[in-house]
């Protein structure tokens, strides 16, 4: 079979599945809707986070951006992965404990506000549009490159699977599907870095083969890389060249980011107890760290796999794979000095005779996943199996992000801000709808992206490591915490957080460089800073201010207790 | 140094003891990450881990860490419902053979051992009620 074919079959095959599981997990009640009934089995909650919290950026590109990173590409692994040690240790078993169906709900009953509740809505919102166009996006370039259809109609086809499981089984449909697509994504991850390990280094296990001697030449394969970059005047793989400091902030910005995640925490409320919520964390990054662990070994064999099959061969001898992606753009090559060979060169590269060589290639880092099993030749079946998991990556968190915002709306602003006397019956079909209009904004956001979308993606972990995370664990945390302090630390640390990052980004792109940053810190890390200033401004406000009513401090003091979990929601199930 | 157990069940002192544990996972966590993995990836670089081609400092950042991520959430998850079984504030099962079974427990007079010994038995009983 030819590589369209088998990409036809387990694509078809793959979202045949998804659409079996969602008429067999429909939702019946509100309960169902927002948080699965509450009856998900820790283990297989821990898959459904997985595939929710593992995105097309964590399939697709964060391979190939640690690829052209090396060292620095540390902050993705160790920051997406950290967060969960937060998320177990601090939050998950508290805020299933208070048995609320969303994050604003929480807050808004935490601090006693509307305010509170509404600015939490707004920020969920947000964080979760801006993420889920990124996913959109990611659903249409797999289609375009894999099965030559348009983007503009990938993306519908997703859109319209996505469209089904979520309106029809909310929270329910979703998370047995997000199992079924964790498997999916695992195993197409997992197989073709095998295969890539056992070419070049003999070794079955990615994660011992990065480190293990390169096959061919009996050198250590980081010693290789690191050789063939300082020949061609890249920095060596694995130091850095971030600053510090820099580093730091970025990781802590994506660690303090992802536990402030809504549709990473809103998984937590749908498991039965407190002790469900604590373990389901573990097996999350279980299963996350299966994924994360391999993606710096597929990085360090792509990168050599591109360095020897591509750096200074003849551009006429390129294989297939390579003209194919020309086609898509994401691959350029300028012979600028016109010998007809292609010099793959860092900025401090020289020919032999210590000239300065100009670099003539440019690689979209997107693509080192997927055109990964064609550099290295595996079969045609392992070439399809990639795009299936990478449409089951960006569809299974398309989903989760969905639902945070139909929630927001038929629950938070719907429910418990403007319409309270709504039936539950009239919830469910709100939800149902408001799932219905998102999908439909986040096709068009996909389809056609608005410039900066793709640019403020990357910050919607800054922007909620800046406004969640610090009220989320000062409510468990500290009594004291009250409503002016909460409000006044979220609207500082988002605000600070977006003011940096639009400036540098949109106002003065110029000047966006170390020299002018604060501290050398980076838009990317500034989420640390701003989420700094949230608690330091929420901690000096509620010092200032009365402190909460009695009731609050009862209200925490049972969050804090294990037992009782759950009881309140039972008449509803 | 602290009061004993049998003594002092308060929710004050179940608070205290699930905070020592957050603050020394989270110190092992900040180490290995930011520590081993950031500020001095550079130093712990010049050593090898032998056998590998991995750089010591490179490999927390890029491995290690992951990995030590994993076991704190589930040395967490122990202590935890140890400390829970110890201070008799682990969740009220409703299937009626395990609350039989935990009143049984519970008129034991007996600290946080006497939790654990019984505690064998707790995942099964956790078993009726998740299905329900």
């Amino acid at each position: 079979m030819t590589v369209l074919a088998w990409t036809f079959t387990l694509v078809a095959a793959s979202f045949a599945l998804y659409i079996g599981i969602a008429i067999w997990s429909r939702a019946h009640s509100t309960h169902d809707f927002y948080v699965a009934g509450k009856g998900v089995h820790p283990v297989a909650n821990g898959m459904a986070t997985a595939a929710d919290w593992m995105s097309a950026a964590s399939f697709i590109s964060m391979a190939g951006l640690i690829s052209f990173l090396g060292y620095d590409g540390s902050v993705y692994l160790m920051g997406w992965t950290g967060g969960y040690v937060l998320l177990a240790l601090l939050l998950a078993p508290y805020l299933r404990k208070y048995g609320a169906y969303t994050v604003p709900d929480f807050v808004g009953d935490r601090y006693y506000s509307q305010t509170a509740r509404v600015v939490a809505v707004v920020c969920a919102i947000f964080v979760s549009f801006t993420y889920v166009a990124g996913q959109m996006r990611g659903v249409g370039i797999v289609f375009s490159r894999f099965l030559e259809v348009p983007v503009g109609l990938g993306v519908l086809i997703g859109m319209g699977i996505v469209f089904f499981y979520a309106v029809l089984g909310g929270m329910k449909g979703i998370t047995y599907t997000q199992v079924a697509q964790y498997c999916v994504l695992i195993f197409a991850y997992t197989v073709p870095a095998i295969f890539l390990s056992l070419l070049i280094t003999g070794n079955p296990i990615p994660q011992i083969g990065f480190g293990g001697a390169d096959a061919e030449t009996g050198t250590y394969l980081l010693d290789r890389l690191n050789g063939l970059h300082e020949e061609l005047g890249f920095a060596p793989y694995t130091a850095g060249t971030k600053s510090t400091l820099d580093v730091f902030a970025i990781t802590a910005a994506l660690m303090v980011g992802t536990a402030g995640l809504p549709h990473v925490i809103i998984r937590f409320y749908t498991v039965p107890k407190v002790r469900d919520a604590r373990v389901s964390a573990g097996w999350a990054l279980v299963f996350i760290a299966l994924l994360y662990t391999a993606a710096p070994a597929v990085a360090v064999f792509a990168r050599t796999n591109l360095l020897s099959t591509v750096s200074g061969r003849p551009y006429a001898e390129m294989p297939e794979w390579f003209t194919k992606w020309e086609t898509t753009g994401l691959i350029a090559f300028e012979d600028v000095n016109g010998d007809g060979r292609i010099q793959y060169v860092g900025p401090e590269a020289t020919d032999g005779g210590g000239a300065p060589l100009q670099n003539e290639l440019t690689i979209d880092r997107d693509i080192m996943v997927l055109a990964n099993p064609e550099i290295a030749r595996l079969p045609n079946w392992v070439v399809g199996l990639v795009a299936a998991g990478g449409l089951a990556a960006a569809l299974s968190t398309a989903a989760g992000l969905l639902l945070v915002v139909s929630t927001a709306v038929s629950h938070d602003l719907l429910k418990r801000s403007f319409r309270s006397t709504i039936t539950e019956r009239g919830e469910l079909l709100a939800a149902r709808i408001s799932a219905a209009v998102a999908v439909l904004v986040a096709g068009y956001l996909g389809i056609d992206p608005p410039g900066f979308v793709a640019e403020v993606v990357a910050f919607a972990f800054g922007l909620a490591a800046s406004s969640f995370f610090p009220v989320l664990i000062l409510g468990v945390f500290s009594k004291r915490l009250n409503r002016e302090g909460a409000i006044a630390g979220m609207v500082s640390g988002i605000t600070l957080t977006a003011a940096y990052i639009v400036y540098f980004k949109f106002v003065n792109p110029a000047a966006n460089t170390a020299e002018h940053w604060w501290f050398g810190i980076s838009p990317e890390g500034i989420g640390t800073v701003g989420m700094l200033v949230n608690f330091a401004v929420a901690l000096a406000v509620s010092r200032l201010t009365p402190p909460p009513p009695d009731h609050i401090g009862e209200l925490v003091e049972q969050m804090r207790i294990p037992r009782g979990a759950g009881e309140a929601h039972e008449i509803e199930a | 140094m602290t009061p004993s157990p049998a003594t002092d069940r308060t929710p004050r002192e179940y608070w205290r003891r699930n905070v020592r544990y957050v603050v020394v996972l989270l110190a092992v966590w900040f180490v290995v990450s930011y520590g081993a993995g950031i500020l001095f990836a550079g130093s712990l670089d010049e050593i090898r881990i032998p056998g590998t081609g991995f750089p010591l400092g490179f490999w927390f950042a890029q491995q290690g860490s992951i990995y030590v991520f994993v076991i704190l959430i589930f040395v967490y998850v122990v202590l935890m419902n140890r400390l829970d079984r110890g201070f008799g504030v682990d969740e009220v099962e409703t299937h009626p053979a395990s609350v039989a079974r935990r009143e049984a427990r519970r008129s034991r007079p007996k600290g946080p051992a006497g939790g654990r010994t019984a505690g064998g038995s707790d995942g099964g009983d956790a078993d009726p009620e998740a299905t329900s």
